[in-house]
């Protein structure tokens, strides 16, 4: 750990905050694409049901 | 020359052939990415000294300013595929657009963040009414109105034409936060730390690290583009199923 000195709290919650974010970004993006392929494949099969 | 370079970019308007090329180079996108996103911010966190008068709060640029870049970035990028989309009407376009506001989104709330937990102590003041910081926050302002104008409208040719237009608009806030502290010289916000003319105000051994996070998050925007540009595509199709379904 570096020292960083008075500004401990200001540098890490300013590295905190930002990498939460991007975390939170790639889950969400990583959720919806799983939950949307899966979607897609279960409407897919059903078509192949229907139609043969 | 020029007419089979314009071909081979609308080769990628078909979705088919959108999904097998990002399938392909998505791989190495965000390997790089990671790789120039991670280490960058590790080289200036651990590895770069204090500076004699902002004392360790100068690591914050490493987020901050690759973060502002592409916050404002984001939304040409946004500008061009809306334009693509009202002038030849590629689908893919406009699904380009909307995949990329919410990354860029995040990009502008991470750049006024860390901007306002760095300025508490440099400046005094968590917020400013200060024109790069005003700038900045309405742009946010019409990153959300975006993503919500896209949620609300049914028919997706609908949405994307609004938003298109939105988009436009919101060029003028994208344009004025790069530009703010160069057309208005008040206001707390220092001048761009960086330049194209080689008169860059940061030393080298912050540079460096400065220069690898920006190509990483740059790297980290095109990979998370590409990834939500295909769930846009899906989504898409998933959405023209239920509808035959529906009609039986």
């Amino acid at each position: 750990m570096p020292n960083l000195g008075k500004y401990e709290i200001t540098v890490l919650s300013a590295y905190g905050a930002g990498i939460v974010l991007i975390l939170a970004l790639i889950a969400w993006t990583l959720w919806r694409g799983a939950r949307v392929r899966r979607q897609l494949r279960e409407a897919e099969e059903r078509r192949t049901r229907t139609h043969g | 020359m020029a007419t089979f370079s314009m071909n081979l970019i609308w080769q990628y308007a078909n979705p088919k052939k959108f999904m097998q090329t990002s399938g392909m180079v998505l791989p190495w996108v965000i390997g790089l990415a990671a790789i120039g996103m991670v280490g960058g911010l590790i080289w200036g966190f651990f590895f770069t000294p204090n500076d004699y008068k902002q004392g360790s709060t100068v690591k914050i640029i490493y987020l901050h300013v690759p973060s502002a870049m592409i916050a404002i970035n984001g939304w040409a990028v946004m500008l061009i595929a809306s334009l693509i989309w009202l002038i030849r009407r590629h689908h893919v376009s406009a699904l380009v657009a909307r995949a990329a506001a919410p990354v860029g989104m995040t990009m502008t709330l991470i750049a006024l963040i860390t901007g306002a937990i760095w300025g508490e102590p440099m400046w005094g003041t968590w917020w400013a009414w200060d024109p790069r910081l005003t700038s900045f926050l309405i742009l946010f302002l019409f990153y959300l109105g975006y993503i919500a104008l896209w949620e609300a409208i049914e028919d997706p040719d609908t949405a994307a034409d609004l938003t298109s237009v939105l988009c436009l608009v919101g060029s003028v806030f994208a344009f004025l936060s790069r530009f703010a502290v160069d057309f208005w010289h008040q206001g707390l916000h220092q001048g761009a730390s960086l330049s194209l003319d080689g008169r860059d105000e940061v030393a080298d051994i912050f540079l460096f690290p400065l220069l690898t996070c920006m190509g990483g998050f740059i790297l980290f925007f095109i990979a998370m583009v590409l990834l939500r540009t295909r769930t846009e595509i899906r989504a898409r199709r998933l959405k023209a199923l239920i509808a035959r379904e529906r009609m039986g």
